[in-house]
């Protein structure tokens, strides 16, 4: 079986918060499997790093959490974005989106494009 | 802003001990179970889909850690947890703890002693704002070889105009002035200021004003400005002094402020920057000389620079305006004059003479600062050795090498704050009997004080050094080999070698440093003996001073002793009355310049010799000090040619003089004085008959006498009587058994008897008087003594422990050569041996360090070269034989050894 790649280091916290902010509040297994899940399971997330990561960004204001029921009644801890949040979302997304775009440009490049 | 908020989430967290670990234990059980739930709709057994989804959630413990890792502050948790393990390991070894601390407080407390010394004087010289602004300017004259000659009138007006310049001002260098109306007529020192010098300084009036810097009156402005020292003592701190009248030399001032309390004058003297009171001044009307280019005045001059000027651009606009004048008045600037102006920081000027003595200070404490650090560093390796085994077991449990070095710094960083704390502490609870021991000539003894800024001084000190000196045994300490340590279950280790050297090394350098301290004491010692034992030329035993001021007033035709032959009438009732007294034998009088060491700034007269006319400007400028008849025989200061004066010769007798051998020498070489005749610029109260001072002959030559100063063998001086002189400080020279208790007020009223207007003060042995003068140079002798007797002593316990050191790791071999048949007598040799090498090599090295030191303080030398041989080797032989003492007790131990328990024991 060919290995998944793992979440590459950094944009795991860009998945969290996209993920919290199309889908609403989720809990950490949630978010764990909504990313795999969009990836179309071709990610890992290696969820150990998960929870580290979102008590950092509980502690730098762009996510909060509360304890809640889940879907089968049982306690566990939601997680939403804050106004904060979104907002270091929107610029983030739209640096990814440069990068993105740039690195598209290099890949298309041929030879007979340059002058 | 993000990390902020996040650091200070984790810093309460850390501060609160705040955990997270119920929240996240119950997040991991929820997480797996709805993976556990998932799995089992895929299909798989209830076993398997718990063990699948732990597989995929990771290790919890892991977890747990990260989580702990993200929460608090591992950095600050680990220095914690190493800084609980110090002081265990600290508390384990009282007797380790104690002598490393102790050895600490003594080199951090005498470093921080001597800073708050430097810290008052050379740190912060000039309590006036923007000091760097202010220039004390000063007037040479090179080409006659003539230093600080002072500024004339029309040239301070050209300074003041310069543009160079936001105001220059002229202050007197502290003199005596008679207040009376009191109980008693009092004796005030006062310095007679232009106008404008203390907007120069910068500083205001507590209460009134001080003089107003337009105020352009030529002579005195008859305003008073009390030292807040003044106006407590004599005016009982009264608040409506302002306006009071006060009668000075019999002129009647009106005080119009009172300075400050903190406020000090600026100047190198303790006389100087103690000022009771100041006088506003215009230095151009009565009772000062007419203004005149080539008439010098003998004041310091202050100034305050226009603030965007450096010092060397204002030195070379002055320059400039130096030669436009030279140009002007070529007349008043002749060229081989070669007239300079320079401009010397105020804040160089006063600290003065005792720079030199302070750095060598620093440097010597200094040396005892890094003596004992070095000792302690040695005391840890020591240490070392001990806790091989517990280093190794940390290791194999898989310890960091650098997790190991930073616990190392943390405890000895720890051994030297609470070294630095203890000694700050001694030094601020013993710093009123320490201050007892700085002598009173030191300037700024009264800003001495055990600040903050000190404080930190030492607690930064103590940092330093603990991290210069803990590093170097962490690391060695952290090179343990864990496999042979643990083998050899602690009994020696691999590293050893290195750390032995190390220590070799660190006595070495002590022993040297010791060394080069001891030279220096022992360079300081010779030199104060030399100059205690010195001949001084004059005898002071029995001899006691005691000084009067004779009013002189603004206007000197109100003066009531302006000729001499007024004044003689008063001075020989005082001596005659002087020699009735209980115990005097002999009695004279001079002026303060007569009386012998310091009393008060040399001020030396033009001297112009028959044959070489000359312009005053240009003559060499000679101490001339205003005597009675009586005043050579009293000091026992011999006459070799001619005759001193007599009572016969008085002011309409031939106008004669008295010079010393070393006149003789410089001004007339190989000719024979007498008969020669000078002309010497008159005081200006003097009547004179003709604009020219009279011809004066010289009648005599005595022997030299160090009067000046006792580290000076031979200074010129001319002698002039007082009888055709009239002075106005005047001391009253008695020889006798008298009790010197008594005999101030004895004198007093016999003074007071013939005029009740004089001030009577300052009653002094000579003994005291020159053991005065010598009281900075006993001072940084005494500290340096005590300062390479601490070295000395930190040395020999260096070596002692190092020795031991080595005999115990080598005590296997020697139990085998003496049960082998080794003679005892070879044992103790070759420890002995060890222990001379390292006394050979440290000698050596400080013998090295040692000559340049000295050459370093040739300043502070009297009488004794700085390569002296006897020095040199008296300390190398006490350096060494220290150091065989010390390696005594241990090399005896080992003779001592009984070879079957230690190979036994092994």
């Amino acid at each position: 079986m060919k290995e998944k790649p793992d979440v590459l280091q950094g944009t795991l916290a860009l998945m969290v918060l996209k993920t919290l902010d199309v889908l609403g509040p989720q809990h950490g297994y949630g978010i764990a499997r909504r990313i795999e899940q969009i990836s179309g399971d071709l990610l890992a997330v290696n969820q150990g790093s998960l929870y580290p990561l979102l008590l950092k960004l509980e502690y730098e204001g762009s996510i909060a959490s509360q304890w809640g029921a889940s879907e089968n009644n049982r306690r566990a801890r939601f997680y939403r974005v804050t106004a904060a949040g979104r907002k270091q979302l929107q610029a983030e997304t739209s640096e990814w989106e440069q990068t993105a775009q740039i690195i598209a440009r290099f890949f298309k490049v041929k030879a007979e494009d340059l002058p | 802003m993000k990390f902020l908020r996040r650091f200070f989430i984790r810093l309460s967290n850390f501060v609160a001990g705040r955990r997270a670990d119920q929240r996240l234990r119950e997040e991991i059980a929820e997480h797996l179970a709805f993976q556990t739930e998932e799995n089992r709709r895929a299909g798989m057994s209830p076993d398997e889909a718990r063990r699948q989804a732990a597989l995929k959630l990771g290790s919890a413990e892991a977890i747990r850690e990260h989580q702990h890792d993200e929460q608090s502050l591992p950095l600050i948790e680990n220095l914690l947890f190493d800084l609980r393990y110090a002081i265990r390991m600290l508390l384990r070894s009282p007797g380790f703890s104690f002598i490393a601390i102790a050895t600490v407080a003594l080199g951090v407390g005498a470093t921080t002693a001597i800073y708050s010394v430097i810290d008052a004087t050379l740190l912060h010289p000039l309590p006036y704002p923007y000091p760097s602004e202010l220039i004390h300017v000063q007037d040479d004259l090179p080409g006659i070889g003539a230093q600080d000659v002072g500024t004339s009138i029309p040239e301070w007006r050209d300074l003041e105009s310069s543009g160079i310049f936001q105001s220059v001002a002229i202050a007197g260098h502290g003199a005596d002035v008679n207040l009376t109306g009191g109980s008693q007529p009092e004796r005030l020192g006062f310095k007679a200021v232009t106008p404008n010098y203390f907007a120069v300084l910068g500083v205001n009036a507590q209460l009134g004003r001080t003089f107003d810097p337009q105020d352009t009156t030529p002579g005195y402005n008859l305003e008073v400005v009390l030292s807040d020292g003044l106006w407590r003592r004599e005016f009982g701190a009264d608040p409506r002094i302002i306006g009071k009248e006060l009668r000075l030399d019999n002129d009647v001032y009106q005080v119009v402020g009172v300075m400050p309390r903190g406020f000090r004058d600026q100047g190198s003297t303790s006389d100087e920057q103690n000022v009771d009171l100041w006088l506003g001044a215009g230095y151009s009307g009565l009772p000062f000389r007419p203004p005149q280019r080539d008439l010098r005045l003998n004041r310091a001059v202050v100034a305050r620079l226009k603030p965007e000027l450096s010092i060397a651009a204002a030195q070379a606009h002055l320059d400039a305006l130096v030669a436009s004048l030279k140009k002007q008045y070529p007349a008043d600037y002749p060229a081989q004059d070669a007239w300079t102006v320079r401009m010397i920081p105020l804040s160089e000027t006063v600290v003065g003479g005792v720079r030199q003595s302070l750095i060598l200070l620093f440097g010597a404490v200094g040396l005892v600062l890094l003596i004992s650090c070095v000792n302690v560093a040695n005391l840890l390796l020591a240490r070392a050795s001990a806790r091989g085994r517990e280093i190794a077991v940390r290791q194999a449990l898989g310890a960091q090498r650098t997790r190991l070095i930073r616990q190392f710094l943390v405890e000895t960083l720890l051994l030297f704050l609470m070294g630095g704390i203890a000694g700050f502490a001694i030094l601020f609870f013993s710093r009123k009997f320490l201050l007892q021991l700085v002598p009173e000539s030191l300037p700024h003894l009264n800003d001495i004080s055990i600040n903050w800024g000190v404080l930190l001084f030492s607690l930064a000190v103590s940092v330093v050094a603990g991290i210069v000196f803990g590093l170097a045994p962490a690391w060695l300490m952290s090179r343990f080999d864990v496999n042979s340590t643990l083998r050899k279950e602690g009994r020696g280790s691999s590293g050893s070698r290195e750390r032995s050297r190390a220590r070799q090394i660190l006595v070495i350098s002590e022993l040297a440093l010791s060394l080069v301290l001891m030279v220096a004491a022992g360079l300081l010692l010779r030199s104060f003996w030399e100059l205690f034992t010195v001949q001084p030329g004059f005898n002071p035993d029995r001899v006691m001073s005691i000084q009067t001021w004779l009013p002189g007033p603004n206007d000197p035709s109100a003066d009531k002793y302006r000729s001499a032959t007024q004044e003689s009438v008063l001075l020989r009732e005082i001596l005659r009355r002087s020699r009735t007294l209980p115990g005097v034998e002999e009695a004279a009088v001079g002026d303060s310049s007569a009386l012998p060491l310091g009393h008060s700034e040399p001020d030396p007269l033009p001297l112009v010799r028959e044959g070489i006319e000359m312009s005053e400007n240009q003559a060499p400028v000679i101490d001339s000090p205003i005597v009675s008849p009586e005043y050579f025989h009293l000091l026992g200061i011999p006459l070799l040619r001619g005759r001193v004066f007599t009572d016969q010769d008085v002011a309409n007798t031939p106008q004669i003089a008295v010079i010393n051998q070393a006149a003789a020498r410089v001004w007339w070489p190989n000719q024979d004085p007498l008969g020669k005749r000078v002309r010497l610029r008159l005081d200006s109260r003097e009547v004179s008959s003709s604009a020219q001072p009279p011809w004066t002959t010289i009648v005599g030559v005595i022997a030299d006498a160090r009067t000046e100063s006792l580290a000076d063998a031979a200074i010129p001086q001319i002698y002039r009587s007082v009888y055709q002189h009239p002075a106005k400080d005047l001391a009253i020279i008695l020889r006798g058994a008298i009790d010197p208790s008594a005999i101030f007020v004895q004198a007093r009223a016999q003074i007071q008897s013939v005029d009740p207007e004089l001030p009577v003060f300052q009653a002094e042995t000579l003994n005291e008087v020159l053991s005065t003068s010598l009281s900075v140079r006993r001072f940084s002798m005494e500290m340096v003594a005590f300062f390479a007797a601490t070295a000395l002593l930190l040395a020999g316990l260096g070596i002692y422990g190092t020795i031991s050191y080595l005999v115990n790791e080598q005590r296997r071999e020697i139990a085998i050569r003496l049960a082998l048949g080794a003679q005892r007598g070879t044992i103790l040799k070759m420890v002995l041996r060890r222990g001379l090498g390292l006394a050979a090599a440290g000698a050596g090295l400080g013998v090295t360090g040692a000559f340049i030191v000295s050459h370093l303080m040739a300043g502070l030398l009297f009488g004794v070269s700085p390569t002296d041989l006897p020095t040199f080797v008296g300390v190398t032989v006490v350096l060494t034989a220290v150091a065989l003492a010390a390696s005594c007790i241990p090399a005896l131990r080992a003779m001592r050894l009984d070879p079957i328990t230690t190979l036994h024991s092994e």
